[in-house]
């Protein structure tokens, strides 16, 4: 146990911890512990921004951290060109708005804000996001929502293969159609499609929901259809609805897909029930 | 990784030398070992340009003696199309090692590429009417400004920047890759062909020859032979997804086509931009981005898509 004795020598067990740290994470009587260490407060109507032209995703990004040091709530990007890895690691309830498009591995690791991009993002959009709000208004490329875990990751437009790979909780809406292998490995959350779903659909999943408007093309290994009920309805209609992403038709077309299989010893409990029940 | 781009122009010719240079430059972090064009020109009737190196860039620095082992390998060539009766029209020294011919030859094709592959260190990038393969190692910047693509004019192109993964660092590796003795025929590639070696096998049963070990290579060789045979582009391509197993996105390129495939995995990345005018794709949008500045609506191409489009 050497490492034990050195991190008491080093303060690991005394100091105050501001992170999420689960044993603190729900003591009421501590706010500080529901905020990164590392983020500061912002102010959202306080505005700044970024003109991403002829700059690398670096650049850009340590304009946002300064932005952000300096209390800016709400930041607008210009110009970002489709360019990669932008908008990444934000911890803050705050808002971007991208007037443009973004390229690969954009708005990764979220966890709060809210980002509305006029334009087309590319591959692994929003990868990991913890919570928040992510709005696409075209379309997206493959890996879209890649493991996000929270939050609300919107593409009005139509999207590329592997939506939802390894997606653990939040929820996913498409305005127009997905790709093959769509929901793979899916173990919690919500996915929306309201067009066309492309093969394999839901192949592996072992939990989550997810909803097709459209045709699939083909369901993959342990994905079955399930009944729409009432209280599927009322969720897609109030959903959709919030992102004016409402079909002409309603919602009653939809199809409802879900995982066929029942794992021993698979826990279904999101992690913040498990922490209350804990 | 690698990065593939392609366009093409459908109301008439543009500055595909620079348009390709920019979008190529645009992906250079996708492979920084080399990089390729397959351009294509207006061509000029009943004359050919042959593309086609005596070394490796990598042989100057080997011996003291290379530079005379590259005249007399040029000479050997120069001898070889006299003897073949090709009529040399204009002929260019892009580097100390790759040359530009234009030639006039109405025989075999087959032959006369089989007499030049013979004379050793000399290998053939292209032979077309308007097609022109140019590769090296570097940057699209360094390779478009040592072979002077800047003023190139065109109507369509494909390019490649390499990360070397399964072969060397050389030209030889590196794409695109002309379909071997079919003129005007070019593919780049992204992926992995997993059924390489018996593909190779079975094309070379029906008489076809290969000058790499590189399963891009099977690319244009299958389409070339397909093409022959009478199927459509876009019937190649569609036979191509059913028989060849791996994950790939690959551009085919013919005098006045370009053509894109996807594998049924979707594995592989491409973004594309189509107008009234042009053509557009690229395993990224920042290439597409480099020749189109202003905001676009661009998609990704699912799996197993087939895109054919006429210049």
């Amino acid at each position: 146990m050497a490492g034990v004795d050195i991190s008491h020598e080093m303060g690991l067990h005394t100091e105050p911890l501001k992170g999420r740290d689960i044993k603190t994470m729900f003591s009421l009587e501590n706010e500080g512990t529901y905020a990164y260490a590392f983020a500061p407060d912002v102010d959202f109507n306080k505005r700044g921004s970024v003109d991403c032209e002829g700059k690398e995703a670096t650049e850009i990004n340590g304009e946002i951290r300064e932005l952000i040091e300096s209390g800016h709530g709400t930041i607008v990007l210009d110009n970002p060109g489709a360019k990669h890895s932008i908008i990444v690691g934000i911890l803050h309830r705050m808002n971007f708005i991208v007037n443009g498009s973004l390229g690969y591995f954009g708005c990764g690791l979220l966890d709060g804000p809210t980002v509305r991009i006029s334009g087309r993002v590319g591959w692994s959009f929003c990868e990991n996001m913890m919570a928040g709000v992510c709005v696409v208004e075209k379309n997206a490329g493959s890996t879209f929502g890649a493991a996000i875990r929270g939050g609300d990751l919107v593409c009005k437009g139509s999207v590329g293969s592997r939506t939802g790979i390894d997606q653990k909780g939040g929820t996913i809406l498409v305005g127009g159609d997905t790709g093959a292998f769509s929901g793979f490995m899916m173990q919690r959350g919500r996915m929306v499609v309201c067009g066309n779903a492309g093969k394999n659909l839901g192949d592996s999943m072992y939990d989550g929901t997810i909803y097709v408007g459209g045709e699939i093309r083909d369901l993959g290994v342990d994905a079955v259809p399930a009944d729409l009920t009432d209280l599927d309805k009322a969720w897609l209609t109030r959903k959709l609805t919030q992102y004016e992403m409402m079909p002409e038709n309603g919602v009653d077309h939809f199809t409802k897909i879900v995982a066929g299989k029942q794992l021993w010893s698979y826990d279904n409990l999101e992690p913040s029930e498990k922490k209350l029940v804990l | 990784m690698c990065g593939i781009a392609g366009l093409i122009h459908r109301k008439g010719s543009s500055n595909v030398g620079q348009e390709m240079t920019n979008m190529l430059q645009a992906l250079k972090h996708r492979g920084p070992d080399s990089t390729g064009f397959a351009i294509y020109g207006e061509p000029d009737e009943n004359t050919f340009v042959l593309r086609f190196k005596v070394a490796e860039q990598e042989d100057l620095s080997a011996s003291l003696k290379m530079g005379d082992e590259i005249a007399a390998r040029k000479q050997k060539v120069d001898e070889t199309l006299k003897d073949l009766g090709v009529k040399v029209k204009e002929l260019e020294e892009a580097t100390e090692y790759a040359f530009r011919y234009e030639i006039q030859y109405s025989g075999d094709m087959q032959r006369l590429a089989d007499h030049i592959e013979d004379i050793e260190g000399a290998e053939i990038l292209s032979i077309g009417a308007s097609l022109e393969l140019i590769k090296d190692l570097g940057d699209a910047s360094v390779v478009s400004k040592a072979y002077g693509l800047d003023d190139f004019t065109g109507t369509h192109g494909i390019g490649h920047t390499r990360m070397a993964t399964e072969s060397d660092v050389d030209i030889r590796s590196a794409h695109p890759y002309w379909a071997y003795p079919y003129s005007d025929i070019a593919v780049v590639h992204n992926g992995q062909l997993t059924n390489y070696w018996l593909m190779r096998r079975q094309l070379e049963r029906e008489g076809q020859r290969f000058v790499s070990n590189c399963d891009s290579e099977l690319l244009a060789v299958y389409v070339a032979t397909h093409l022959e045979k009478g199927f459509s582009l876009e019937e190649t391509l569609r036979k191509s997804i059913d028989e060849i197993d791996g994950v790939f996105t690959y551009l085919v390129t013919t005098k006045d086509q370009l053509g894109m495939a996807k594998d049924s995995m979707a594995a592989k990345p491409m973004v594309l931009y189509e107008s009234d005018d042009m053509v557009a794709l690229a395993s990224e949008e920042v290439a597409i981005r480099a020749i189109i500045p202003h905001e676009i609506d661009t998609w990704d191409p699912y799996d197993e898509e087939v895109r054919v489009w006429q210049a």
